[in-house]
């Protein structure tokens, strides 16, 4: 029982990383219909703008963590502008997209290879290896703050999307993007808003991965479980990622205590797709059948 | 020709034959596959388990291996595609499985884990390598202009509509995704058995990328594109040794460039043959020297 505790704990731990991560992405694909697959990229440089910050900057913690949100943002926009906005005024099918994600992704992590190389970076220890139990089972302080900041960011991302005046726009352009426009939802800016603020969450959760795990080029590929977290919770759901990061998190962490460690990969694989032959949409899925 | 050049082509005609296989799935039925590393693994893996354990001779132990493939495909085929998944869920299905291969090649015994396998012989020599990659392009060509290959380009083109023409969906996805595998398990059991020594960590995401890639810059719906793709990307990475760490960067460029300029891939639709790159080289000449060829409208390549 105290195991099964700790185990849970732990799974939730780096589930609300997954959350953080699929929320972005799952944010992205309810406003364009397509899986930014570059995300993966901007999380990697979010995590070095962060190690950069604290180590060759010497700025505090907090100061790091704004820089690295506000430099994935950026980027993350500037990803849009280049890769594909003229694909999506051209009214290019979501196939395009995805290649030229893929392409913007294969770009970005071998840069970094190839001009920074392939190290681990350690973060300096921010906090101590210090632990706070609850329930009788122990949490990193890291790993607390983590699930703490990222359910705050995005309650505050919800929020924002549900009750401001622009988060209207952008619900209603994920409905329609034909017919917002023509009552006056600047599309562009729109879309431009919603990968800032992908961005600004790519860089938090790369700040959480690259302390949790060091930063490294090919880091992106831990994104591959953000993709399967918004495909268990429903592409374009935003509840649905949260769920799908929490359940990836909890499955996976179970699996490695009780089954093995070196099979959990396959786990959570075997269940994305169990899941989508049962819920063909995901649990929260919007869309079953594809736009015609 | 030089032992080094034989070396090249080798590599690009193996790479090829696995693209070219691709490129009747993801270019003719329009879905897309992020897991095709995980075919050619198990055609590279079953191939050289067949000769280095089971004495089995090269040509039956590749034949093997592509039917391996055909077979494991089966497995995330048949299920994926009849819950016809949204082309998104669909791409990272297999996303997935392509890990999970990757992961059960580092645990299964008979792989030997991370270790992998090494000491194969090399068999995969340039004659038996051209052989095989005449005989596919030949298969896939006559494929797409089978009845099959109408409807598989029917299917990509809207298969709403091809549906309600009666055609069914399930089966033609279902057999071009077997076919691709077919292929790309004969391009692993080449690799096994030339470069003599597999391991998992060949097989990653990015090889899956980069067919999709080559598939996608040479045009979808196009045999030719891919295949000169193909023999493009296995080749330039050898002749420019020194750039070896760029030359990824420039592949991202170049996917990302290609879909905002030229989306339709370098060929298109259209297939490479000796008379449009005349045209095209005529055009191209009659451009640069004047406005001559202004008037006249010049000749579509």
């Amino acid at each position: 029982m105290q195991m099964l505790m700790q185990t849970l704990v732990t799974g939730l731990a780096v589930g609300g990383i997954y959350a953080l991560m699929a929320v972005g992405y799952s944010l992205i694909f309810s406003i364009l219909n397509f899986s930014n697959f570059a995300y993966g990229g901007i999380i990697m440089l979010g995590s070095y703008m962060g190690f950069y910050s604290l180590t060759l900057l010497k700025v505090p913690f907090a100061a790091a963590l704004i820089i690295s949100m506000l430099g994935a943002a950026l980027l993350s926009f500037l990803n849009e502008r280049i890769a594909y906005s003229s694909l999506r005024k051209r009214h290019a099918p979501s196939l395009y997209f995805m290649i030229s994600a893929m392409g913007t992704s294969i770009f970005l992590e071998n840069m970094v290879y190839a001009t920074i190389g392939s190290d681990y970076n350690a973060y300096p220890a921010i906090f101590k290896q210090s632990s706070v139990s609850i329930f009788g089972s122990t949490i990193g302080k890291l790993d607390l703050f983590a699930i703490i900041f990222s359910l705050i960011a995005i309650y505050i991302m919800n929020y924002f999307i549900q009750h401001t005046r622009t988060g209207i726009a952008i619900r209603a352009a994920s409905y329609d993007s034909e017919v917002s426009q023509i009552n006056g939802v600047n599309l562009s800016a729109v879309i431009g808003l919603v990968f800032v603020l992908a961005g600004l969450l790519a860089g938090v959760s790369g700040v959480f991965l690259g302390m949790k795990y060091m930063a490294y080029p090919t880091m992106g590929w831990i994104t591959n479980k953000a993709y399967i977290s918004a495909v268990i919770g429903g592409l374009g759901s935003l509840p649905g990622a949260v769920t799908g990061g929490l359940i990836l998190g909890v499955l996976e962490s179970l699996v490695s205590v009780y089954v093995s460690s070196l099979l959990r990969d396959v786990f959570s694989f075997t269940f994305l797709i169990v899941l989508l032959l049962v819920m063909p949409s995901g649990l929260f899925g919007k869309y079953l059948e594809e736009k015609v | 020709m030089s032992y080094y050049v034989q070396g090249i082509l080798i590599l690009a005609m193996y790479n090829a034959i696995a693209v070219v296989g691709l490129s009747i799935f993801t270019g003719f039925t329009g879905l897309m596959s992020l897991g095709h590393a995980a075919f050619i693994a198990i055609g590279a893996y079953t191939a050289a388990i067949c000769t280095k354990l089971y004495g089995i001779s090269f040509i039956p132990a590749l034949l093997l291996g592509g039917l391996m493939a055909g077979l494991v495909s089966l497995v995330i085929g048949i299920p994926t595609l009849r819950a016809k998944l949204r082309s998104d869920y669909f791409t990272i299905a297999t996303l997935g499985f392509g890990e999970a291969i990757r992961v059960l090649l580092e645990n299964l015994p008979i792989t030997q884990g991370a270790r992998g396998l090494p000491g194969l012989y090399p068999h995969t020599t340039f004659p038996v390598v051209l052989t095989v990659f005449v005989i596919v392009v030949f298969v896939c060509k006559n494929f797409v202009f089978s009845r099959y290959g109408r409807m598989a380009i029917a299917v990509r083109e809207d298969f709403v509509a091809a549906e309600m023409a009666g055609i069914n969906l399930f089966n033609i996805r279902l057999r071009s995704l077997f076919f691709s595998a077919v292929c790309a398990g004969i391009a692993g059991g080449f690799q096994a058995h030339y470069l003599t020594y597999i391991q998992p960590s060949m097989f990653t995401g990015v090889q899956s990328t980069l067919l999709t890639a080559s598939v996608v810059a040479g045009g979808m719906g196009s045999l030719t594109g891919p295949i000169i793709a193909a023999l493009v990307f296995a080749a330039i990475p050898e002749v420019l040794r020194v750039a070896s760490m760029w030359r990824l960067v420039a592949y991202g460029a170049i996917l990302v460039a290609i879909m905002v300029f030229r989306p339709q891939g370098i060929f298109g639709y259209k297939e490479f043959t000796f008379k449009g790159a005349w045209h095209a080289l005529k055009h191209l000449y009659e451009k640069l020297s004047g406005k001559k060829a202004a008037g006249q409208g010049g000749t579509k390549a």
